[in-house]
């Protein structure tokens, strides 16, 4: 796991969906699939496929997917001196500044590509939208904030220890991240270029590094 | 035996409206069920599939009003598959059929299609009402042929849909001859609207009490159409763009002077701030207010025009009034009735000092004598603000708290929240309604399970510790209508503990807990009065097959409710029913 690819060009634009602990936004889909426009069949799982864009378990904190986007679209609308920001306490004078903003990234929208993901020793598996992270930093920053930064009852006491998964990524790491792909194999996750890696994703786990034999589950 | 002719007994009976009374008085002789079956007007139904629309003609041939709900609570929030069910057109199809009169439709989280609305419009000539909640699977089409056809329509609320708007001219829809309109809500369209047509419409409607429009209602539109209706008494505003001019503002101003009958306020999505204080001049008559989605204005705008608001019922606001603004309504809104506090800030990063925490609790349950509901999104809660809270407020028939994070213990003591909850359950002793939150054991259920007595509706979710906690429920809250679970560890010892518990209960959800394929399966044998669904993951089709071999396998999401009509035929492929 020691060469990690980090794809560079791609750009992840939607704007607090790299922090996984976002609270929910029924339509803060909005924000990965731009349902300003009138819904489509496809907008009507929006809910869903926000909160796993954000990599949160889904329905969590429990708020109607209306309101959610509600917020969100606002919290877009709504600039600071930096450019888009995520606060929305914020005075709409310069609001007409942001309107081309909100349309270039209305542009930039990808669908979600959700995969499901598993850790050894944890009860509740989590879903994750691949398409929110552009490198596999990225991905397992935000891993590590789902699985180690978990209260305990939803994971087992060994998880409490947190010191040798700080870095899901380093070789020291007492955990490794694998994934299975199109053909059913179990793979190590950041042997092929990001892009590629997205491309034959099915579904990911997290495993004791002591128990990494090569084969499957 | 009946001292009195039927006539006189039916006249003695419309003066009982409550379903539940209305129930209870069908079961008392052969001959008052009859009377009353014939002369009931008003039906409410729970749950769509516990009964199928013919045998309620066959029972209610006078029927006029009818409630429906679909899908389960959770399915706000994203937990049931979009085409899990919950279709209204088979009951339009039937009572269209049998001719009833039907005036009166009432909808929640059902499945609707522009094919229903049409038939719907033409079926019922004296159809009056029409009014749905997140409801989905329509368009602005549907919504054209009711305003065509209706003629008698005086309310259609549209509440939280999600309407594919096609941006067409629905509300010219309405015949010139209409105006009988007292309720038209249209907040929840997210397209253009035809400002003139609403214009016209709202001007030849004198009976309209209630309008709340949507986001493409500017400012100066809804002066005009404040101008044309002074006497609306529930209001919904759209948007603004921009901070209006000096002029604008004035003539909005003026125009909201003359609403006197004004009492509630809604909408306020993407609103400049300035754009509430038009308001002042009205804002102490209002006694609802709902500014749960205006995220653009300040705690401290939001303070100042609370302030003014003293005779407030009910107050739907967002965390951003933090603990601050929430005892400026403490010690303003004495009637306050009911309160929800909703998050603003979803992104967990900043450390904000304005949301809301424990301390604006208690502060309202201080101040506000008279508060029987509340909703409250926070991000840290104490054991020793609920106990205080329950002293307080002993009258609460609705509580439901949501710490943000799951399993948070409380801050000071790093305990879990069990003897918070169980405060409240023991002091509010006409508690209908529980949503509990934070980091709780078995012990909380014990204590519902002891004190709840008139618990109705329970929502659990990342809470407890063994069967034991789901048992306690069980066992002990002898009203339980609603039991809704997820994330926690309980499993078939207490899913199939009692049976016959589940008689009475209108239904149970349980998602990502423990219970099994095989405990769901013996359960459906034990009780064939009961719909038992497994609702699949479908993304992994190899996932599905395993689960339908593997009695080990665990239920991703089980729901289970009572019926009088079997099994039904319209679930989609991702739902098993056992």
């Amino acid at each position: 796991m020691s060469d990690v690819c980090s794809s560079s060009g791609s750009v992840n634009v939607m704007i607090g969906v790299s922090s996984p602990a976002e609270g929910e936004d029924d339509n803060a889909a909005a924000a990965a699939l731009s349902s300003e426009d009138s819904s489509s069949p496809d907008e009507t799982v929006a809910g869903t496929e926000l909160d796993l864009a954000l990599g949160l378990s889904i329905g969590w904190p429990p708020l109607r997917t209306y309101r959610i986007n509600s917020l969100v679209n606002q919290a877009k609308s709504l600039p600071t001196e930096d450019g888009l920001s995520s606060n929305i306490q914020k005075d709409t004078a310069t609001k007409n500044g942001v309107v081309a903003a909100k349309n270039d990234e209305v542009g930039f929208i990808k669908s979600p590509m959700l995969v499901k993901v598993t850790m050894d020793g944890v009860i509740i598996g989590r879903k994750i939208d691949l398409n929110a992270f552009d490198s596999y930093e990225a991905l397992a920053k935000t891993l590590e904030q789902m699985f180690f930064h978990t209260p305990s009852s939803l994971t087992t006491t060994r998880c409490k220890e947190t010191r040798g998964a700080s870095e899901l990524l380093d070789v020291s790491s007492e955990y490794i991240i694998t994934y299975q792909d199109k053909d059913g194999d179990w793979m190590l996750v950041g042997d092929v270029p990001w892009l590629m890696f997205l491309g034959c994703v099915k579904r990911l786990r997290i495993m004791r590094r002591s128990g990494e034999t090569g084969g499957g589950k | 035996m009946n001292y009195f002719p039927d006539e006189v007994i039916e006249h003695i009976f419309d003066f009982i409206a409550s379903h539940k009374d209305r129930n209870s008085i069908s079961l008392v002789s052969k001959s008052w069920h009859k009377i009353e079956r014939c002369s009931r007007k008003r039906v409410f139904i729970g749950n769509c599939y516990a009964i199928n629309p013919e045998r309620l003609i066959e029972r209610f041939p006078s029927l006029r009003s009818l409630t429906l709900k679909g899908k389960p609570h959770f399915a706000d929030f994203n937990l049931v598959p979009h085409e899990w069910g919950g279709f209204v057109h088979p009951w339009i199809v039937a009572l269209a059929k049998a001719r009833v009169g039907l005036e009166e439709l009432r909808l929640k989280r059902m499945v609707v299609s522009d094919e229903s609305l049409e038939l719907l419009s033409r079926s019922f000539s004296s159809f009056k009402s029409l009014v749905l909640v997140s409801c989905e699977g329509f368009t602005t089409d549907g919504l054209a042929s009711v305003a065509a056809n209706c003629r008698h329509l005086r309310e259609l609320d549209l509440q939280e849909n999600e309407i594919d708007d096609h941006r067409g001219q629905w509300l010219n829809c309405f015949p010139e001859s209409s105006t009988a309109l007292t309720s038209l809500n249209f907040s929840c369209l997210k397209g253009e609207t035809n400002l003139a047509a609403l214009e016209r419409l709202v001007a030849r409607s004198p009976n309209l009490e209630s309008l709340k429009v949507n986001r493409a209602v500017p400012l100066d539109a809804l002066t005009r159409l404040m101008s044309c209706a002074p006497q609306l008494v529930d209001l919904g505003v759209g948007s603004y763009e921009n901070e209006p001019d000096q002029e604008s503002f004035m003539k909005l101003m003026a125009a909201i002077k003359k609403c006197t009958e004004l009492r509630s306020l809604s909408g306020f999505s993407e609103v400049a701030p300035l754009c509430l204080t038009a308001f002042y001049p009205i804002c102490q008559n209002l006694t609802s207010l709902n500014l749960s989605y205006a995220a653009e204005i300040q705690g401290n705008h939001l303070i100042r025009f609370i302030q003014f608001c003293k005779r407030l019922q009910r107050l739907w606001i967002l965390d951003s009034i933090g603990d601050k603004g929430l005892e400026v309504v403490a010690s303003t809104c004495k009637e306050l009735q009911e309160l929800r506090v909703f998050p603003s800030d979803l992104h967990d990063e900043e450390d904000n000092d304005t949301a809301v925490t424990e301390i604006g609790l208690v502060a309202i349950s201080a101040g506000c004598p008279k508060l029987h509901s509340i909703l409250y999104f926070c991000k840290q809660m104490t054991n020793a603000a609920l106990i205080t809270v329950a002293k307080n407020c002993p009258n609460f028939i609705r509580f439901r708290l949501c710490i943000l994070e799951p399993n948070k213990p409380d801050h000071t003591t790093s305990q879990s929240l069990d003897e918070g909850f169980g405060a409240i359950v023991q002091a509010c002793k006409g508690l209908r309604r529980l949503s509990v939150s934070g980091l709780l054991t078995d012990k909380v259920f014990l204590y519902i399970g002891m004190y709840a007595e008139q618990l109705e509706m329970l929502s659990i979710a990342f809470a407890g510790d063994t069967d034991k906690g789901m048992l306690y429920v069980l066992n002990g809250c002898k009203k339980m209508r609603k039991l809704e679970i997820r994330d926690s560890p309980f499993g078939n010892a207490a899913l199939l503990a009692d049976v016959d518990k589940y008689r009475t209960m209108r239904s149970l959800w349980m998602s990502s807990c423990e219970v099994t394929l095989g405990g769901c399966k013996r359960l459906a044998r034990n009780a064939p009065w009961l719909n038992v669904e497994i609702i699949n993951e479908n993304e992994n089709n190899d996932v599905m097959e395993r689960n339908e071999e593997d009695e080990r396998e665990k239920v991703d999401r089980l729901y289970l409710y009572r019926t009088v009509v079997g099994a039904r035929k319209d679930a989609p492929p991702c739902v098993t029913i056992l």
